[in-house]
């Protein structure tokens, strides 16, 4: 059983056990542009929530990727090395960036479910 | 975006045509502009390099120079050879200031009756205030602000054109000429800032909008915006001036000395003279340089440039990502003595120092039209 959670900085986390698959949301893929680049961190990593984590650069401009949780970074996805076009062809999966160990599940309680994200976008305009 | 910005935000007589075409408007130079059509930055500018491209670049400065002796008189201003230019001859130029600067970049055409000059939007109002302030009152400076800017380029836009104004085809780059198209009284130079064979057309505002519509219909043609016209004129070496070149950088240390006709180099009188001719007899302290990032990692502009022993040789002024080269590309400033093509330097991006080589430039070679 899995659930997904969003932030406000347009990442989602999807929850398997104590290890949370995280991306950048479709919406956030659109706003970027053409993806050229994915500088990821290296396995072991601690990350911090609302911290550094990864970065992402369209041909314009570069964008951080924020931790939507604190943890430690336990996988990275090395395809979006030499396919950094995947995040703009499937955000959502094989677009996936990190995998993180939470450090605590309680962090989860203060990011969106999709209804809110959704709510969230729509107000964007 | 607030009412007070938006009212302030001027908009070309295409605007609604880029708003009709799906572009994302941003401001830019006070005009609201498309950065880039659904299509995207990499499709646009990939399909500019294959067929061609439009460009709406009507916020840029179209200026007339009408009087005795127009190109005399603007040579006070400019180092470049502007009183060798024939009826319809054009030249890539710079205003330039006291001690050696560089005000703006611009082209002017010899275009018979008077002097046409074309400035960058982001300078117009300074370089229209400069030109009024010091030529000569006997030199009319008239600002179209009625016509439109219109710029096609690619390998097919010769093609295209023909179609269109078959006068435009028998021009050869950096010439000009007044013709008709569709009926409409134009001014056509074949020139661009995407490395491409293309032409530029100055046209009255309210005709602006049709022409665009029958050039977008042609099979070859699709509408290219500011982020892929960076990339473009990146990938050809061109400099983006208030980037690239400004006020703190002379013609020599910017690789534009082949701006400076030999005539004004023998004779001076252009704002800082002095300064110029010494960097260009002396060597300039620093050179623009091309620059190719080893791996993926773009360097975009301010990255520092180091030299393999971590000293500081100087930053990036424009960097990014060359859909053609299919790989980061960058231009900056380093010291003299590590600007020769094959010099290894480090970037630093993110704190990282990353290698990188001094390459020549154009990252992507170019294709103007000279039979």
């Amino acid at each position: 059983m899995s659930e997904t959670k969003y932030t406000q900085e347009h990442e989602w986390i999807r929850i398997e056990g104590d290890v949370g698959t995280v991306g950048i949301t479709d919406y956030a893929q659109g706003q970027l542009g053409d993806v050229v680049y994915v500088e990821l961190p290296a396995v072991g990593k601690a990350v911090k929530q609302g911290g550094d984590m990864a970065v992402v650069e369209s041909v314009k401009a570069a964008s951080e990727v924020y931790a939507p949780v604190s943890g430690e970074v336990v996988e990275v996805n090395d395809e979006l090395t030499g396919a950094p076009e995947t995040v703009n062809a499937d955000a959502d999966g094989k677009g996936w960036f990190v995998k993180i160990k939470l450090a605590d599940k309680g962090q989860l309680a203060a990011l969106m479910d999709k209804a809110a994200y959704d709510k969230f976008l729509a107000e964007l305009g | 975006m607030s009412d007070a910005s938006t009212e302030q935000t001027l908009r070309t007589s295409l605007h609604g045509l880029h708003v009709a075409l799906g572009a994302k408007m941003v401001p830019f130079a006070g005009y609201d502009m498309p950065v880039q059509y659904p299509a995207g930055i990499m499709a646009e500018h990939q399909h500019c390099r294959a067929e061609a491209g439009l460009f709406d670049v009507s916020h840029m400065g179209q200026v007339k120079l009408i009087g005795p002796d127009a190109a005399k008189a603007l040579e006070a201003l400019v180092p470049g050879d502007i009183q060798a230019l024939k009826p319809g001859e054009m030249r890539y130029t710079l205003f330039t200031n006291e001690t050696g600067g560089i005000l703006d970049d611009l082209i002017v055409t010899n275009a018979g009756d008077h002097l046409f000059v074309v400035v960058n939007a982001g300078c117009k109002a300074q370089d229209i205030a400069h030109m009024k302030a010091k030529l000569p009152s006997s030199i009319k400076v008239e600002v179209l602000a009625d016509h439109a800017l219109l710029a096609l380029q690619g390998p097919s836009a010769a093609k295209v054109m023909a179609r269109f104004a078959p006068e435009a085809v028998k021009l050869r780059f950096m010439t000009a000429a007044a013709m008709k198209i569709q009926g409409v009284d134009c001014f056509v130079t074949r020139s661009g800032y995407t490395g491409e064979d293309g032409f530029e057309i100055s046209i009255p505002n309210d005709k602006a909008e049709a022409l665009a519509k029958a050039l977008l219909a042609e099979p070859e043609v699709k509408p290219i915006g500011l982020g892929a016209r960076d990339s473009l004129r990146l990938e050809a070496g061109l400099c983006l001036y208030g980037h690239d070149i400004d006020q703190s950088t002379t013609p020599i240390e910017a690789g534009l000395a082949w701006a400076i006709g030999k005539r004004r180099r023998e004779e001076g009188g252009f704002p800082g003279a002095d300064m110029i001719l010494a960097h260009l007899k002396g060597g300039a302290p620093r050179r623009r340089v091309g620059i190719l990032p080893e791996g993926r990692a773009p360097a975009r502009e301010h990255t520092q440039i180091q030299g393999t022993d971590e000293r500081a040789l100087g930053e990036v002024t424009s960097g990014g990502f060359g859909p053609t080269v299919g790989g980061p590309i960058a231009m900056g400033y380093v010291e003299a003595a590590y600007a020769k093509p094959g010099t290894v330097v480090n970037l630093v991006v993110r704190g990282t120092p990353r290698p990188a080589q001094v390459v020549a430039m154009p990252f992507v070679p170019n294709r103007y039209f000279k039979p």
